[in-house]
C-alpha cells in the first residue's frame, strides 16, 4: 500500500469551476507496490481530470489486467469503472464509446495488456479512432504475474534475475503513430509536469488518444541493468515539456516567440510545446517517427507530444451516429411497428 | 415398371454446380410451389466454396404440412456430372431422374427401376442465347420450365416471381420467360406431362398452414428483423457462415427503418470486428452502458467468446448471442448444418457458469425469441444466446407470419436512474434486495455522486467493493445460481401436444420424445409415422434452458425418452441428465450429425431399432410395465 489517505477534506482546499476539490476524483486506496510508478499516474489523471474540472460521473474507467489495469480503482471513485479482460479492453471501450457517445472515456492499461495479449485490439482501436484516452503504464514487464519480460522490454534490459531480454522491444508509440493514431504521446510517470498537461490534452482530443508512459516497476524492473527503472529513464530522459491551456481559459503565460510552437485542438484549447525544436512539427507523422527512431537508437527517452491531428474523423464520425446517444433511444426511435411488419411479411409471400 | 405416385407429397433434389447461379433459379422453383398454396420447405446443401464443386437443394412438397426432412429422393434433376453416379443411385426405386442430355448418359448409369428424362439444356441455350453468361444462366431456368410441365406448376406464378425478382432490371426478363417456355414446352412436346407426382392446390391436408397465411422467410433475416424490432441497437460481429446473413439483413434493416427522420443520422451502430472476441468484447461493452447489443456468430466465434461469456456471466451484464450452428471447426464441415453447440454454449467460458439458452424452430419463433432475449438478458442481467442452426438460419422456412404488438415496451431489468438513487436509502450492487438473486444495476454516468461502482468478475462482495475472501466469492456465486432458478420461470416454456390417439398400442411402455430447434419438424413427423405403427409417443419440445420444472416432470412420467438431437454425443440429453438428475438409462439417443438436417424416416428408423433393441431391458427397469 503506498499511501494512506486521510478521510478528512481541508476545508481551504482549492475548487474547481464545478465546486470540486480534488478530493473529490480521488478514488480508493490504491494496492500497489509503495513506489509503483502506476501510483503517480494514478495521481496524474486525478489532478488533470480536476484541473480539467471535468464532471467525475460523466467519465467511463475502462482497463484490462494487470498491476496498471488495478489502477482505476485508485482514482475518480464517483466514475464508473470497468475492470475488464485481459487485453480486451479496447473492444469494451468501443462498444461502450459507440452506446453512450455522451461520456469521456478513459482506458488504462499496461504493456502485458497492450503489447502482447491485447496487440490486436490496440491496433484496432487504433484504426476505428474511437474518441478515448488510452493510457500504457509502461513497465517493460508483467508486475501482476511476477516480473516476465514483456513485449515492451528493451532489447538487453536485464530482469530481476539478472538475465538479458533477447528480443527487440516494441515501440507502442512509433506503433501507434504509424498505425494512423490521431494523438500520440510518451511521458514519465516520475513526470509530474509533463504528465498531467498531456492527459489533460489527451481528454481534451476529439478521436483516439493514445500516451505511452514508462512506469517503473519497483518489485520487478527497477534493478541495475533494466531500461525501464527510475535511474535509467531519469538519465535517458530527452522531454519536450508541453502547457495545456483548455478552450476556456484565458492565455496568461506568454512564451517567447520561436521557442515554443503552438497546436490548437478542435474545441479550441491550447497545446505549447515548450522549447519547440526546428526539426520537429507535432502535426507531421513524418517528424514524429524520426524523433522517435533516433531517440529509440541512441538509447533516449523521448517524451512530450509526439504526433497530434486535431481535425481526424472519430468513430462516431465515421459511423454517422446520431446526436443522441444510442442507449437513450425509446421504441419509438428504434420499432418500426406492426404496420411495417406487415407489409415485410406481404412481400414474403 | 410401377411409378412412385403423390399429389403434393414427395421430394425433388437437384444437383448442380456451385457459382452457376442455380441457387436462384431453384429458388424460384420452391418459391412458385409455395404461391400455389402448397406446403413446401426447400434446403440448399451447399459447400464451403464460391465455385466450382457440387452443390444440391433439396425441396420437399408435402401436402400434410411436414417441413422437416423425409428423407429419400423422388426426383432428381441433375446437372452435375461430377456427382451424377451417386446422385442417380440416391433415387428411391420408381422414381425419375431429369437430366441434361446434350451429353449423353453413360451405360452404366442407367437404372432400369426409374424414369429417366433428358433434356439437352446446353444445346438448347447454346442455340437460343448468344451471351456465354446467359446461356450458363438460363439452362438453369429451361429445367424449372421442364420441371412446370412435369409437375403440374401454374406457370403465370413463375412468370409473375420472375417479374418480381428483375424488378428494375427489366431486359431481362424476355430471356428468362423465354427459357421458362423453352422448358416447359420441350416437356409438352417430348415426356407425359404431368408426372404420377405432381402438385394439385386444391388438395390441401394442412388448412392451418392456408389460414394463418404462411410466410416464406430464413430463420437468419427473422432474427435480424427481431433485433430491429427488440430496440437493439449496438451490433458487432466477425463475418463467419452461417450467421453472416444475420447481420447481413440487420444492416439491411437498420439502414431502412433506423435514421433519424430529422438529421439523417443513424440510430444504430454496426462494427465489423477484428474477431470474435472482440465482437463480443464490444457488445459487453455496450451493454454496459445500458444499450441493447448482440451479436451473432456460429461454433469456432463461440469458441472465442468464451472468456468474454464468463466475465458477463460473473460481471452480470446482458448479452445477446445468436448461435447459428454448424458442424466442428473451420475445416470442419462449415456449411453443413448441426445442433452441436449446446454443451459449449450451456456451459460456456471459466469457473461456475451456466447460461440462458433458447431454441427457436420456425423463422417466427428465431424473431420473437431475439426480441425475448433481449428482455431476458436485461430482466436477468445475463448473457442469453439464441442456439439458431445452419438449417433455420439459411434455408426459406415456410412459417406462420411475424406479428407485432405495438404495446410492447422493452423490459429493461432492474436499472435505477438518477430519481430512484436519490431516493433509495442505501444500494450495493450485488445485495439481493427481493429474493431472486437479481439486483440493481446502475449505468456509467447516471448521477453525480451516487451510484457509481468498479465492474469486474468475481473478486467483489455485494458493495462491489474488491474482495477475495471465500466467504464473498461463494456468497455471490450462491446467489448467481439462485437467479439462474429465476431465470426458469422466465423463459419460455416448453410445448407440448395432444398425443396421437393409437388404436391398439403394440407396447405397454410409457413413450415420450424430447426435441428442439429444427429436430422438431422431422420428430413431429416420425412421431405421426410410429402412431401409425402402433407406438403412441407423447412430445415435448423444449424451448430453453434452464429447463422447465415440467420437463422433470415429462421425463419422470414416462418409462422410456427419446432425445432427439443432430450431434454426435448427445449433448442435450447429456444437459438433461446433468441439470435434471435423471438416471442415464431413461433417456435414448436419436442422433444425426452427417452435416445434412435430420429426416422423419431416420427419427423413425432409430426409434424402432431401440424398442426392440431395448424392450428387454426395460421390462427388467419397470417390470410393472411389461
Ligand atoms: C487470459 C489471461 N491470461 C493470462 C492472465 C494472467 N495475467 C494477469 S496480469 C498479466 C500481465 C500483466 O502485465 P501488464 O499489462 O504489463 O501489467 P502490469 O502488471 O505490468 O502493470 C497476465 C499475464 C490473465 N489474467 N488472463
Ligand atoms: S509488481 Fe510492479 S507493477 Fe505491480 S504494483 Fe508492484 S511495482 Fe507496481
Ligand atoms: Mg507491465
Amino acid at each position: 500500500m503506498s499511501y494512506y489517505k486521510p478521510k478528512f477534506q481541508h476545508p481551504k482546499l482549492p475548487k474547481n469551476e464545478l465546486g470540486y476539490t480534488v478530493a473529490d476524483y480521488d478514488g480508493a486506496v490504491s494496492t500497489l507496490c509503495a513506489g509503483c510508478g502506476h501510483d503517480s499516474i494514478s495521481a496524474a489523471i486525478r489532478n488533470a481530470c480536476f484541473l480539467s474540472a471535468i464532471p467525475p460521473h460523466r467519465i467511463a474507467k475502462l482497463s484490462g489486467i494487470g498491476c496498471s489495469s488495478k489502477m482505476p480503482t485508485y482514482f475518480l471513485g464517483r466514475s464508473h469503472g470497468f475492470n475488464s479482460v485481459h487485453g480486451r479492453m479496447p473492444s469494451v471501450a468501443t462498444g461502450a464509446s459507440v452506446a453512450n457517445r455522451d461520456l469521456i472515456y478513459l482506458g488504462v492499461s499496461g504493456d502485458g495488456d497492450t503489447a502482447s495479449i491485447g496487440m490486436g485490439q490496440f491496433v484496432h482501436l487504433i484504426r476505428r479512432n474511437v474518441n478515448m484516452t488510452y493510457i500504457v503504464a509502461n513497465n517493460g514487464c508483467y508486475g501482476l504475474t511476477k516480473g516476465q519480460d514483456s513485449a515492451t522490454a528493451d532489447l538487453g534490459s536485464v530482469g530481476k534475475y539478472g538475465t538479458k531480454n533477447p528480443f527487440d522491444g516494441i515501440d507502442l508509440a512509433s506503433l501507434a503513430v504509424l498505425q494512423g493514431a490521431s494523438f500520440v504521446g510518451r511521458s514519465f510517470s516520475g513526470d509530474k509536469e509533463q504528465l498531467e498537461p498531456l492527459i489533460r490534452a489527451a481528454m481534451a482530443h476529439r478521436g483516439f488518444a493514445f500516451i505511452d508512459v514508462v512506469s517503473p516497476c519497483v518489485t520487478f524492473a527497477n534493478n541495475v541493468g533494466s531500461t525501464k527503472s527510475y535511474a535509467a529513464t531519469r538519465e535517458n530522459l530527452d522531454a519536450m515539456p508541453i502547457d495545456f491551456v483548455p478552450m476556456r481559459e484565458e492565455i496568461r503565460t506568454q512564451y517567447k516567440e520561436g521557442s515554443s510552437q503552438t497546436v490548437t485542438l478542435h474545441d479550441g484549447s491550447i497545446i505549447h510545446l515548450l522549447k519547440a525544436r526546428k526539426d520537429y512539427k507535432a502535426d507531421s507523422r513524418e517528424d514524429a517517427l524520426m524523433a522517435l527512431q533516433k531517440a529509440n537508437s541512441t538509447g533516449k527517452v523521448l517524451t512530450g507530444l509526439l504526433y497530434l491531428d486535431p481535425n481526424s474523423q472519430d468513430l462516431n464520425q465515421v459511423l454517422e451516429l446520431a446526436s443522441k446517444p444510442l442507449n437513450s433511444l425509446g421504441m419509438d426511435e428504434l420499432c418500426p411497428g406492426s404496420r411495417v411488419l406487415k407489409s415485410i411479411n406481404e412481400g414474403l409471400r | 415398371m410401377k411409378q412412385i405416385k403423390g399429389v403434393n407429397d414427395f421430394v425433388v433434389k437437384f444437383a448442380n454446380v456451385n457459382g452457376t447461379g442455380s441457387a436462384s433459379a431453384n429458388h424460384l422453383f420452391a418459391k412458385a410451389i409455395f404461391r400455389m398454396g402448397v406446403p413446401v420447405s426447400p434446403r440448399n446443401i451447399f459447400p464451403s466454396n464460391i465455385q466450382g464443386l457440387p452443390t444440391w437443394y433439396e425441396v420437399r412438397v408435402s401436402a400434410k404440412g411436414y417441413l422437416g426432412r423425409r428423407g429419400g429422393v423422388d426426383l432428381m434433376l441433375c446437372v452435375n456430372p461430377q456427382t451424377m453416379e451417386d446422385d442417380i443411385a440416391s433415387i428411391e426405386p420408381g422414381g425419375y431422374f431429369v437430366y441434361d442430355s446434350t451429353r449423353p448418359l453413360a451405360p452404366h448409369l442407367k437404372r432400369d427401376d426409374i424414369t429417366t428424362f433428358g433434356i439437352p439444356l446446353t444445346e438448347m441455350c447454346m442455340r437460343e442465347f448468344k451471351v456465354a453468361r446467359l446461356q450458363q444462366l438460363l439452362k438453369n431456368v429451361v429445367y424449372v420450365g421442364a420441371l412446370a410441365a412435369l409437375l403440374d406448376i401454374e406457370f403465370s406464378i413463375l412468370k409473375d416471381l420472375l417479374n418480381d425478382q428483375f424488378k428494375g432490371k427489366e431486359k431481362l426478363i424476355s430471356p428468362n420467360v423465354h427459357a421458362l417456355e423453352m422448358g416447359y414446352q420441350f416437356a409438352q412436346e417430348n415426356f407425359k406431362c404431368p408426372l404420377p407426382i405432381r402438385l394439385d392446390p386444391s388438395v390441401i391436408d394442412a388448412p392451418h398452414i392456408r389460414e394463418s397465411k404462411h410466410i416464406l422467410m430464413n430463420g437468419n433475416t427473422a432474427a435480424a428483423l427481431g433485433a430491429i424490432y427488440g430496440g437493439a441497437t449496438v451490433a458487432a460481429w466477425y463475418p463467419i457462415t452461417p450467421s453472416t446473413s444475420v447481420v447481413d439483413a440487420f444492416s439491411k434493416y437498420a439502414e431502412r427503418m433506423r435514421i433519424d427522420p430529422g438529421t439523417g443520422k443513424r440510430n444504430f451502430a454496426i462494427i465489423q470486428a477484428e474477431d470474435e472476441l472482440a465482437a463480443m468484447g464490444i457488445v459487453v461493452g455496450a451493454s454496459w452502458n445500458g444499450a441493447r447489443a448482440f451479436t451473432a456468430t456460429s461454433g469456432p466465434g463461440l469458441s472465442l467468446m468464451s472468456e468474454f461469456l464468463g466475465l458477463a456471466y460473473f460481471a452480470e451484464l446482458p448479452v445477446v448471442l445468436i448461435d447459428v450452428q454448424r458442424s466442428g471447426p473451420s475445416t470442419g464441415m462449415p456449411t453443413r448444418s448441426q445442433q452441436s453447440d449446446i454443451l459449449a454454449a450451456a456451459y460456456a467460458s471459466h469457473g461456475d457458469t451456466k447460461h440462458v439458452l433458447l431454441f427457436p424452430a420456425t423463422p417466427r419463433e428465431c424473431f420473437d425469441m431475439t426480441v425475448e432475449a433481449f428482455d431476458l438478458a436485461e430482466q436477468l442481467q445475463t448473457p442469453v444466446i439464441m442456439m439458431s442452426d445452419l438449417d433455420l438460419g439459411m434455408n426459406d422456412w415456410m412459417s406462420p407470419p411475424l406479428e407485432w404488438d405495438d404495446n410492447y415496451e422493452m423490459s429493461r431489468g432492474k436499472v435505477l436512474d438518477a430519481d430512484a438513487l436519490d431516493t433509495a436509502q442505501s444500494w450495493g450492487r450485488y445485495v439481493d434486495v427481493d429474493g431472486d438473486g437479481i439486483c440493481y444495476r446502475t449505468l456509467p454516468g447516471t448521477h453525480p455522486d451516487k451510484g457509481a461502482f468498479f465492474t469486474r468478475g468475481s473478486s467483489k462482495n455485494d458493495m462491489a467493493i474488491y474482495s477475495e475472501k471465500g466467504e464473498d466469492y461463494v456468497q455471490n456465486v450462491d446467489r448467481l445460481l439462485r437467479k439462474f432458478e429465476t431465470a426458469k420461470s422466465y423463459v419460455p416454456v416448453p410445448k407440448v401436444h395432444d398425443p396421437i390417439p393409437v388404436a391398439k398400442p403394440k407396447t405397454k411402455l410409457k413413450l415420450g420424445a424430447l426435441f428442439f430447434g429444427t429436430s422438431a419438424s422431422p420428430s413431429y413427423e416420425a412421431v405421426e409415422i410410429l402412431a401409425d405403427e402402433g407406438y403412441p409417443i407423447d412430445v415435448m419440445r423444449i424451448r430453453a434452458f434452464p429447463f422447465h420444472e415440467s420437463l422433470d416432470a415429462f421425463v419422470h412420467e414416462h418409462d422410456l425418452v427419446f432425445v432427439i438431437e443432430q450431434n454426435r454425443d448427445g449433448q442435450m440429453r447429456q444437459l438433461i441428465m446433468n441439470e435434471c438428475h435423471i438416471a442415464p438409462d431413461k433417456l435414448t439417443s436419436v442422433l444425426n450429425y452427417s452435416g445434412t438436417p435430420i429426416t422423419a424416416r431416420t427419427i423413425a428408423r432409430q426409434i424402432r431399432q431401440a424398442l426392440n433393441a431395448t424392450s428387454a431391458d426395460i421390462v427388467k427397469l419397470h417390470p410393472e410395465t411389461a
